[in-house]
């Protein structure tokens, strides 16, 4: 029996999608059996960040209609034997399925798989109670923005109401300049308003950008800090004590010689 | 006996029956003489057809243990049947004395509405919203929007531990930060009301505004 991990955020353009895909293969790197679900039915977009597009034959409105098994339409990654996808719909949208529906097919998904991570549409509308009916635990990922913190806080609230307590925190896109100079909120601000658990921090990165043009998540790349920062929410999610990133930037060439000559 | 004026009086009305309780003597008083109007006045009102009551309190607010008891004499007479309490211009029923206190976090898009002084362990966030009849204090962030004595009372204060609400009203008046009120640090403050203004001070402060709060008794000594 598996674990439901549902990734969430309110706001769109946070990165759930960039942290699902990622978060996926990073499990499925650590030797387990990963299932992604895509629940942004008529804006599916999962495939095409993992490059598996063209793959699609079956999505997840056909398995609830029965019209095929769900071995059918699981997709099996490229490079990672033990993750796949299973597609939204891009032809339907978020009526054409119910929470009930998504509730069975969630435990159906548990008992083949270690870790099913449900990845959520934006808002708090149907998508999102569909999205988290089967859910035993959350995932809630925002950029150290004021908007997408009041939205974040308004999905933990939301989350308290579906039953699923205690939900995890993921800040994306933090630039440590920025949250220096106070164009940005800083990690202790965000964790102090929301008051959750902090699940690990990813440091903003143009390689994350191209990563998903590309179709290959940004974990493969084992120099870029951002990867290491999903690989080691990958492990903190598997109970293990991994300590929060270092994300200070290297000091330049001109500054550290500054230094050895006393001008700092 | 007879010279006291009574201080439970009964009329008839096309309704039913009036009971004007006197609000100028005690309530045990008032509950011992409608025991002995039930007990000995053999009236044919007691045991007549079902008559409708409206129960008449003067001044006086009382408690839900006094209605209680009141109702309960009532119940002995099975023909009479308590329609309603009124006291002049007011609610009948006293606000629960004391302050309630309750926890957990008050999150963007949760209304938490509550009747009297209200104690909140925990922190309002931005978009989240605390309104109160009565006082509001924070024991944890205040950062979204405070509304004390939200039926009119204008006496009512705001006091949080880190204060840095988006805005604030007591009464019917408004206020937001940081235009209207300004302080440079954040820490422990109270809003109150004063010419119809929202002003925000130091929590030492507030005792030179509202000395009844004050907890020395004058004249004794503390050390």
């Amino acid at each position: 029996m598996g674990e439901s991990i549902v990734i969430t955020s309110g706001k769109g353009g946070v990165g759930k999608s960039t942290t699902s895909t990622n978060l996926g293969t990073a499990l499925a790197l650590t030797g387990k059996k990963v299932c992604l679900v895509d629940t942004d039915i008529g804006l599916r977009n999962l495939d095409v960040l993992m490059g598996l597009e063209n793959r699609i034959i079956y999505d997840l409105i056909d398995v609830v209609e029965k019209t095929c098994r769900i071995e059918q339409a699981l997709i099996k990654d490229k490079r990672c034997d033990h993750l796949y996808l299973l597609p939204a719909a891009q032809t339907k949208d978020k009526t054409s399925i119910s929470s009930q529906q998504l509730r069975w097919l969630i435990a159906e998904l548990k008992e083949k798989f270690d870790y099913v991570l449900i990845d959520c549409p934006a808002g708090i509308e149907m998508g999102f109670k569909n999205a988290v009916a089967g859910a035993d635990q959350a995932i809630v990922v925002t950029t150290p923005e004021n908007a997408a913190v009041r939205d974040a806080d308004r999905v933990i609230g939301l989350l308290e109401r579906e039953r699923i307590h205690s939900p995890k925190l993921i800040i994306n896109r933090l630039r440590t300049q920025m949250a220096k100079e106070g164009g940005m909120l800083d990690v202790d601000e965000v964790v102090s308003i929301l008051a959750i658990d902090l699940l690990g921090v990813v440091p903003d990165d143009e390689r994350v950008i191209r990563a998903g043009h590309t179709g290959e998540p940004i974990v493969w790349d084992s120099r870029c800090s951002a990867g290491k920062a999903y690989r080691n929410i990958a492990r903190r999610i598997q109970g293990e004590m991994v300590p929060l990133l270092v994300l200070e930037k290297h000091q330049s060439m001109v500054s550290k010689m500054k230094k050895w000559f006393g001008f700092v | 006996m007879g010279k006291l004026k009574p201080s439970v009086t009964v009329k008839g009305t096309k309704d039913g029956l009036l009971f004007i309780l006197d609000d100028s003597c005690p309530f045990s008083n008032i509950l011992n003489e409608l025991k002995q109007l039930f007990e000995y006045n053999r009236s044919s009102l007691w045991d007549g057809p079902k008559t409708r009551v409206l129960i008449k309190l003067g001044q006086r607010q009382i408690t839900k243990e006094e209605e209680i008891s009141l109702r309960q004499l009532f119940s002995l007479k099975k023909n009479l049947i308590i329609q309603g309490f009124e006291s002049e211009g007011k609610h009948y029923l006293l606000k629960p004395a004391g302050i309630q206190v309750l926890a957990g976090t008050v999150r963007s898009g949760q209304v938490l509405t509550h009747e009297g002084d209200l104690l909140l362990l925990g922190d309002v966030n931005p978009g989240g919203c605390v309104q109160a009849t009565g006082s509001i204090y924070v024991l944890g962030a205040l950062r979204g929007l405070a509304h004390a004595g939200s039926s009119g009372d204008e006496t009512a204060l705001i006091a949080a531990s880190t204060f840095k609400p988006t805005q604030l009203r007591i009464a019917d008046v408004i206020s937001r930060p940081p235009d209207e009120w300004e302080y440079t640090e954040v820490g422990m403050r109270f809003a109150y009301l004063v010419n119809n203004q929202i002003a925000v001070d130091q929590i030492q402060h507030l005792i030179q505004l509202r000395p009844d709060l004050e907890w020395k008794e004058k004249g004794k000594k503390f050390f």
